[in-house]
């Protein structure tokens, strides 16, 4: 094991899969000598050559529907959209193209592209530059969505994701690029629709998204603290969902917090309570609570920003509301 | 790359010699396959207006020397992308009566299992991309197929094809803009039939041929009569062999009309009846049928036992696609990841 960041744990998943598998390549805007807005690329343009690592015009309709037309012929595509916010854009090729060809022609292709993209408030980016639109591709058939929050979970999920035969969202953090931890040196790959299960605890489930695992283990902190011992899942992929270690969960503690940045509204949050109700209302002791991005567009002062995104106060309060 | 744009203009109006510089298997092959859609788009909708066929139906009725000509440009594993009104692309491309009937008929035997229907026929073992029901969408999918032709160095070609329509959507200019900065092998083929459903292209856009827009990209714009097949397979060819020799993209526009509104039932009265009575005087296949005659290339007769054979055809195709299973309800849930 050793200490490496997220950004960097993306690049060695690339470089391996790179090396691996000569139909896998790079394309996006300023992916190539630039190595990226967030750097997740640098290195792979001189290892690979411009051909693989395909720096493009700023076309994310062009991005993501010719990757989708390479997918179906042979190669194995994964296109960057750098910003979350820009996926509107490319969204016909994505929700009309990508998730749907493969089964519209009766499974005579298979659409193998990862889109890659990250999302996330907290650098002042205002509303254009921050929202958390995982919702929006989880909620088409044909579309899976992996939201990695630690580097460990970067790397081996995106090995996965590009592996996989069907096209998948995978959705980074920009303020987790810079985020440290233990990846093994080992090649290994973890398996879509199974979440890990971060800090355990008896009395409260907090089921969280990206960034907000990192929230959600301080906030679990500090209610140990207080005697409150909270359980963190991280689902990692929100389609597949694991939903079995989810009501496990719930069925231990009986008490459940969804949290993630994107909007309350008819998002992530609403789908886990919704399934968590379906299969153990029963070992519900309290109704469930969505600490989620509030829903309104993000601001850009910091202290609004602060405000529409959820933090591990907020996370703390819920759970001991739960708790009375 | 950097190639200097250029307009080839053919008006094409009088007819060139046939024999001059296709072969006649060539012209052989041509007619046949204007005749194998003409004559399915006719039984399609005799069957759509019968109540027989679930869905809508957009006919190409009278654009078939298009695709007729440029498939005949093709290699059987080149690509294709087509469009809603797509029956004669992918009948252009090799696909067989029997399943595309089938499929018409929502059965599982047509292409798709019933799962995709008139507007989404796809044949990926002939390079048939599908058809697409969203306007512009198969344009950056050609383009992304030609991409990877280029990095797999295969020596294919992928041709889109589109309306008029499709010219105003983003993904048609940001294709073509990709396509030109990475020089791919890839053929824009525009069936100008001069209706976006019902707007007419005046009130699309203000040049007055859509070959003028390979201008803004460094492509070549070519723009030729859609209704004469020969005119448009010299200008296919040329640009199919452009793509294949590495010279890049080509935007070729085919100016021709559709016969019927934009869907069957459509009344079409945003169109002058004039208008529609001056082109089905120009009916390409009719035209091209005289040409044959007059220069001895089929017989009357000859010709006649081309559309015989075709409806036999057909009509053995729409029995297959009548007798064939229909789907069971949860089949529904197959060919897709879990």
């Amino acid at each position: 094991m050793s200490q490496i960041f997220y950004r960097q744990a993306l690049r060695d998943a690339l470089r391996e899969e790179m090396r691996r598998d000569e139909r896998v390549f790079l394309l996006g805007l300023d992916i190539g000598r630039f190595g990226g807005t967030y750097k997740a690329t640098q290195g792979l343009f001189e290892e690979f050559g411009e051909e693989r690592v395909r720096d493009t015009p700023l076309s994310e309709a062009a991005i993501a529907g010719t990757a989708v037309g390479a997918a179906m012929t042979g190669m194995r595509p994964v296109a960057e959209i750098m910003y979350m916010d820009f996926i509107t854009i490319a969204l016909d090729q994505i929700v009309n193209q990508a998730a749907k060809l493969a089964y519209m022609s009766g499974g005579q292709t298979s659409i193998p592209v990862v889109f890659r993209t990250q999302e996330g408030a907290g650098r002042s980016s205002a509303a254009q530059h921050a929202q958390s639109l995982e919702a929006w591709v989880a909620h088409i058939p044909g579309l899976k969505v992996a939201l990695p929050a630690t580097p460990y979970d970067a790397k081996g999920l995106l090995k996965t994701a590009i592996r996989d035969d069907s096209p998948v969202v995978f959705i980074e953090h920009k303020l987790l690029y810079a985020a440290k931890g233990e990846v093994s040196e080992e090649e290994y790959l973890i398996p879509f629709g199974q979440a890990r299960v971060a800090r355990e605890g008896r009395d409260v489930t907090i089921v969280a998204l990206s960034r907000m695992v990192w929230k959600a283990m301080e906030a679990a902190e500090e209610l140990a603290r207080d005697g409150i011992q909270a359980e963190v899942i991280d689902p990692r992929t929100v389609v597949p969902l694991d939903v079995e270690t989810i009501v496990r969960s719930v069925q231990k503690t009986g008490r459940l917090i969804v949290t993630h940045e994107g909007y309350t509204r008819c998002g992530v949050g609403a789908e886990v309570a919704a399934q968590v109700v379906e299969h153990a209302m029963h070992a519900l002791k309290k109704p469930p609570r969505r600490v989620c991005g509030r829903n309104v567009p993000v601001p850009f002062a910091p202290v609004m920003e602060n405000y529409v995104i959820p933090q591990a106060a907020d996370l703390a309060r819920a759970a001991r509301e739960l708790m009375q | 790359m950097g190639r200097k744009g250029f307009r080839v203009s053919s008006p094409s109006t009088s007819a060139p010699e046939v024999t001059n510089s296709v072969d006649r298997a060539l012209l052989l092959r041509i007619h046949r396959t204007m005749v194998r859609i003409r004559e399915f788009e006719q039984r399609a909708m005799e069957l759509f207006l019968s109540g027989e066929l679930p869905g809508f139906l957009h006919s190409c009725l009278g654009q078939e020397a298009v695709p007729a000509a440029v498939c005949a440009t093709l290699r059987e594993n080149d690509y294709i992308t087509s469009t809603h009104r797509g029956h004669g692309h992918v009948i252009a491309k090799g696909l067989r009566f029997d399943r595309m009937m089938a499929e018409l008929y929502g059965k599982t035997t047509g292409y798709c299992k019933g799962k995709g229907g008139s507007m989404h026929i796809a044949d990926f073992s002939l390079g048939v991309l599908g058809a697409n029901g969203i306007v512009g969408a198969g344009i950056p999918i050609a383009t992304g197929a030609a991409l990877s032709a280029q990095m797999r160095r295969s020596g294919q070609v992928a041709v889109a094809f589109f309306g008029d329509g499709a010219t105003s959507q983003g993904s048609f200019h940001e294709a073509a803009n990709v396509a030109a900065v990475w020089n791919l092998p890839v053929v824009y083929v525009c069936e100008n039939n001069r209706y976006a459903v019902s707007t007419p292209v005046p009130r699309q856009m203000r040049i007055t041929s859509v070959a003028d827009r390979a201008a803004a990209y460094g492509l070549p714009g070519v723009s030729v009569d859609g209704n004469d097949p020969l005119a448009v397979y010299e200008a296919a060819r040329e640009a199919v062999e452009r793509a294949r020799s590495g010279g890049g993209p080509t935007l070729l526009e085919c100016r021709t009309y559709r016969w019927m509104g934009h869907y069957i039932g459509d009344p079409a009265n945003y169109r002058p009846a004039e208008e529609v009575a001056w082109w089905k005087q120009r009916d390409p296949l009719v035209l091209f049928e005289q040409r044959l005659l007059e220069q001895e290339v089929l017989s009357g007769g000859e010709i006649q036992r081309v559309h015989e054979q075709v409806r036999e055809e057909l009509e053995d195709a729409i029995e297959f696609a009548r007798r064939s299973p229909a789907p069971a309800p949860e089949d529904a849930l197959e060919d897709f990841p879990q």
